[in-house]
Formats: C-alpha cells, sequence, structure tokens
C-alpha cells in the first residue's frame, strides 16, 4: 500500500490491520498522548484546498505523535490564489522533501489525480475530496463503533447502521458505506429522496424516507451534517421541516435501544441535523470520534511510512 | 536442519533461569517480567508459570518493541504485537526481559527504549532462550538458556506448542 486514496484501496484484512494497529498504538501511547520516535525524520505535509478543523488538526497530531514533521499548508494565503496549479504546488511540496501529502480537495478525484500523475513520489492521503470519499473518516467510525460495542475482532455482521441526512453530498457516507459493508455490517441511508444520490441502488445498501420507522431498530445512528455550502439548490422545504422530519431530536433518540450509539462526523449543526440533548446524551459518541481519528491516523501513517521506501 | 534442543531442554532451561533469577535477585519482590512477542511473550508467561510454583505469584506482561526498531526503514511495514504492562507499572521495579533469541541485540535496544517511554525500572535484567553471538551493540544476557555458536548465514527458529504446535529449536545451515 502507497497510498490511501479510497477504502477500496483496502482488502478487509487490511482494513481490520489497520483498525488493530490504531487499538495497539493507543494503549502503547496511552491513547495518544504520549510521543514515539517511529517516523523521525519523515515528514507529512497537510494541503489543505478546503477548510477543516478536526482532520487536519488530527494528522497533524497523529503525525507529530510519530514524531514526524508536519508542514501545513492552506490554500487561502498560499500561492494558490495567485493561480498556482495543483501540478506546481505538488511538486514544490516534493521538491522540499515529502514524504507524505495528506490532501483535502473539493475536487472529486483529486487525491487520485496526485497519486495517479507521477508528479509527485511521496505516499498520498485522501482527507477528503468533494463528495467522493474520506476514507480515514470511514475508519475512525468502523474503530469507534468497535470500541463502543465491544467488537474487538471488527466483524459487524449483524450490526446495523442507519446514516441519516445529506447523503447525496457526503463523501463521510461513501466511505462509511464501503467500509461498514467491507466489515459485514448492514446498512440502512435515511434521507428525503432529494438527498438520495442517483444509482443507489447499486451500493447494497437499504434506503429508507421515515427516520421514524427506522430509529428502534438501529445499533448505530450515524448523523451527516447538512452541507449549506455544497446546497446550491433547495433540496428541502426548510430546515426547520428538514429538522422535523430528519433531525435527531429528544423523542427518536428516547426510542433508540438501549446499547445504540449516535455518531456525528463533525462540525455538527445544532438545532438542525442533531438536537443539543441528543448531540450531549450519553449515547453521543462524538468525543470518542476524534480522539479515535488521531489512533487511526497514526496507523494509517505508520502504515504508509514506516517500511522501506521502495515497496 | 537439526534439532538442538527438544521439548525437555526448553522445560529445563526454563527451570533453571527460574531459579537463577530467584537466586540473583533474593527473591521475587518488585520483579515482574516483560515478554518481547511474539514468542518472547510465550516464554515469558511459561516462565512468571515457573517461578510461581518455586516462589509465589509475580507479574507478567508483554513489550512490543517494534515502533522503536531502527531498522523499520529497511522492511516492510510490520503488524504491532499487543503490549500489556502488569497494572503495578514499572516505576522502581526489577524488569526481567524475555525473548526467545539473542542475536544482534538491536530487539532489546529497542526493548530498552521502548521501556523507557513507559517509565524508570530499578534494573533491567535480560533472560532469553537461545543466544547465538554475532552481537552489533554492547549488550548482554543475565540469563541464556543455551549458548549456541552459529554463523551469521544460519537460521535458528524456535518453535513453542502455543504457535507452532511443538516445542523445539532448529538451526538450518545455510543455503
Amino acid at each position: 500500500m502507497n497510498h490511501l486514496l479510497s477504502v477500496n484501496d483496502l482488502s478487509k484484512e487490511a482494513a481490520i490491520s489497520l483498525l488493530t494497529t490504531a487499538r495497539e498504538l493507543g494503549v502503547v501511547s496511552e491513547g495518544g498522548h504520549k510521543k514515539l520516535p517511529t517516523l523521525r525524520g519523515r515528514s507529512v505535509v497537510n494541503l489543505f484546498f478546503e477548510d477543516s478543523t478536526r482532520t487536519r488538526i488530527s494528522f497533524e497530531s497523529a503525525a507529530k505523535r510519530l514524531s514526524a514533521d508536519v508542514i501545513n499548508f492552506s490554500a487561502k494565503g498560499s500561492s494558490v490564489s495567485k493561480g498556482e496549479s495543483l501540478k506546481d504546488t505538488a511538486q514544490t511540496l516534493q521538491a522540499m522533501g515529502a514524504d507524505a501529502v495528506v490532501i483535502r480537495h473539493g475536487a472529486s478525484g483529486a487525491a487520485q489525480r496526485l497519486a495517479d500523475s507521477g508528479w509527485i513520489s511521496a505516499s498520498v492521503i485522501n482527507a477528503g475530496d468533494g463528495t467522493h470519499e474520506h476514507p480515514t473518516q470511514a475508519l475512525l467510525d468502523a474503530f469507534t463503533i468497535a470500541e463502543k460495542l465491544e467488537i474487538s475482532n471488527f466483524e459487524f455482521t449483524g450490526l446495523r447502521v442507519g446514516i441519516v441526512g445529506d447523503i447525496l453530498h457526503s463523501r463521510v457516507a461513501r466511505s462509511n458505506v464501503l467500509l461498514l459493508q467491507k466489515l459485514g455490517a448492514q446498512v440502512t441511508l435515511i434521507a428525503p429522496p432529494t438527498l438520495i444520490p442517483v444509482g443507489v441502488h447499486s451500493w447494497g445498501v437499504d434506503v429508507n424516507f421515515d427516520f421514524d420507522s427506522a430509529v428502534g431498530n438501529l445499533d448505530v445512528v450515524m448523523m451527516l451534517r447538512i452541507q449549506s455550502e455544497r446546497m446550491n439548490e433547495l433540496f428541502f422545504p426548510s430546515a426547520r421541516e428538514y429538522s422535523r422530519s430528519y433531525g435527531l431530536d429528544k423523542l427518536r433518540l428516547d426510542r433508540m435501544t438501549a446499547r445504540s450509539i449516535v455518531m456525528h462526523p463533525g462540525p455538527m449543526n445544532r438545532g438542525l441535523e442533531i438536537s443539543a440533548d441528543s448531540a450531549d446524551s450519553q449515547k453521543s459518541v462524538v468525543l470518542s470520534q476524534v480522539t479515535n481519528g488521531v489512533l487511526v491516523r497514526m496507523a494509517v501513517l505508520y502504515q504508509l511510512l514506516s517500511g522501506a521506501s521502495s515497496l | 536442519m537439526s534439532r538442538i534442543l527438544d521439548s525437555g531442554d526448553i522445560d529445563r532451561a526454563l527451570k533453571r533461569i527460574a531459579h537463577e533469577i530467584i537466586e540473583r535477585n533474593q527473591g521475587i519482590s518488585d520483579l515482574l517480567l516483560l515478554g518481547i512477542p511474539t514468542r518472547g511473550a510465550i516464554l515469558s508467561e511459561r516462565l512468571a508459570r515457573v517461578i510461581s510454583s518455586i516462589e509465589g505469584g509475580i507479574p507478567s506482561g508483554t513489550l512490543d518493541v517494534t515502533l522503536h526498531r531502527d531498522d523499520l526503514r529497511l522492511r516492510p511495514p510490520r503488524p504491532l504485537s499487543p503490549t500489556s504492562i502488569p497494572s503495578i507499572g514499572i516505576e522502581g521495579k526489577i524488569v526481567v526481559l524475555v525473548d526467545d533469541v539473542l542475536y544482534s541485540g538491536r530487539t532489546i535496544r529497542a526493548a530498552l527504549d521502548a521501556l523507557g517511554e513507559i517509565g524508570r525500572p530499578k534494573s533491567v535484567q535480560l533472560a532469553v532462550l537461545v543466544d547465538r553471538g554475532h552481537r552489533e551493540l554492547p549488550i548482554r544476557a543475565d540469563f541464556v538458556g543455551k549458548n549456541i555458536p552459529t554463523s551469521a548465514s544460519e537460521k535458528v527458529s524456535v518453535l513453542l506448542q502455543e504457535i507452532d504446535g511443538q516445542d523445539g529449536v532448529d538451526i538450518e545451515a545455510a543455503k
């Protein structure tokens, strides 16, 4: 494995191995608080063309806890705003000796382009490309599910996961569907018809337009952010109507099963897709997702960067 | 390929090492065993059982050294093995590291680094089943099951019931 562009780059075994590595890293670094010398002398560039708080910080902490050097690049305030192309930017980074490039870009396929183009020899990690994929988010979600529901071997057979909200624009949903299915879970997409992508029947998932009928039968309720920045048209009549039909409020939270958990990739729109009650409830594992994100990204960096560079 | 230690030899070596550890430390107070995965961890468990039968219970754990190795960049990525430090911690304790084969000494150097990350033991001792020589670092074992002179091109394999289905130490000549 040279790059991590899509969940499909990982076999089921490779995914489980990454998740197991993340767990062991959690043990030896005491939850990611202790610094390990493993990637000393390697450098990781965070190449962010889109805004991000937790993903960038998460990758930065992960790299630093493995003693790698981190260079943060955000498109704002860089030569990109002078019109520099992705190619020139990437080659500049290469010339500075980057071993891995963590890229977030608004265009679907940007990470693939960077990896396949031959512009750079560094490992490319996709940290979100347009509406395509966000593989490390899926890994950290799977890790969190396994931790909270005590599934130590990462075999999710029989697990029922509902992904609720803006499926159409969500790279988190795409990556999660791929990974959760790989691990054996049964995925239900819950959204208004306007936010369900075309061709969803080929994904092998269930689709339900009625959140109320589904909420009591799920082990995991994964809420998605309503991405107002990607909404150029009206997908639902009003925010209030969306919230009424697809928001996770107190009533729906109370109907969830006893052991079930609530997830959200962040940032949350409190009062829109998730009520403050639900976000702060015992079932909410949002902060564990953040903590685990660092461990999973440490595992990915370890896997991509620790071995011989010619492999 | 020839067998240099059979199952009985391994048992006897572990019993002797157990007695030596107890003798050297005048008992087992403040003592704990840490096995280096994979086979060192199993040997450490066995050693803990033998010591327990002689002197009473002794804490035993595992210490994965992969993240501290200096040869990570020379090989494909290695999967990590579990680390479990006994709840009493290593601070001020006498830690006996247990491994199957002592060769270049680099694994033990990595183990010392890994220990340093966890705490400051009072002292660290090393027990190995086989010492095959060819050290590349100034490291020696305190307790040795068997010294086996080898050439660098030979391959020493330790087989243990729990993983390999049988006990034994084999030496394979250079190809």
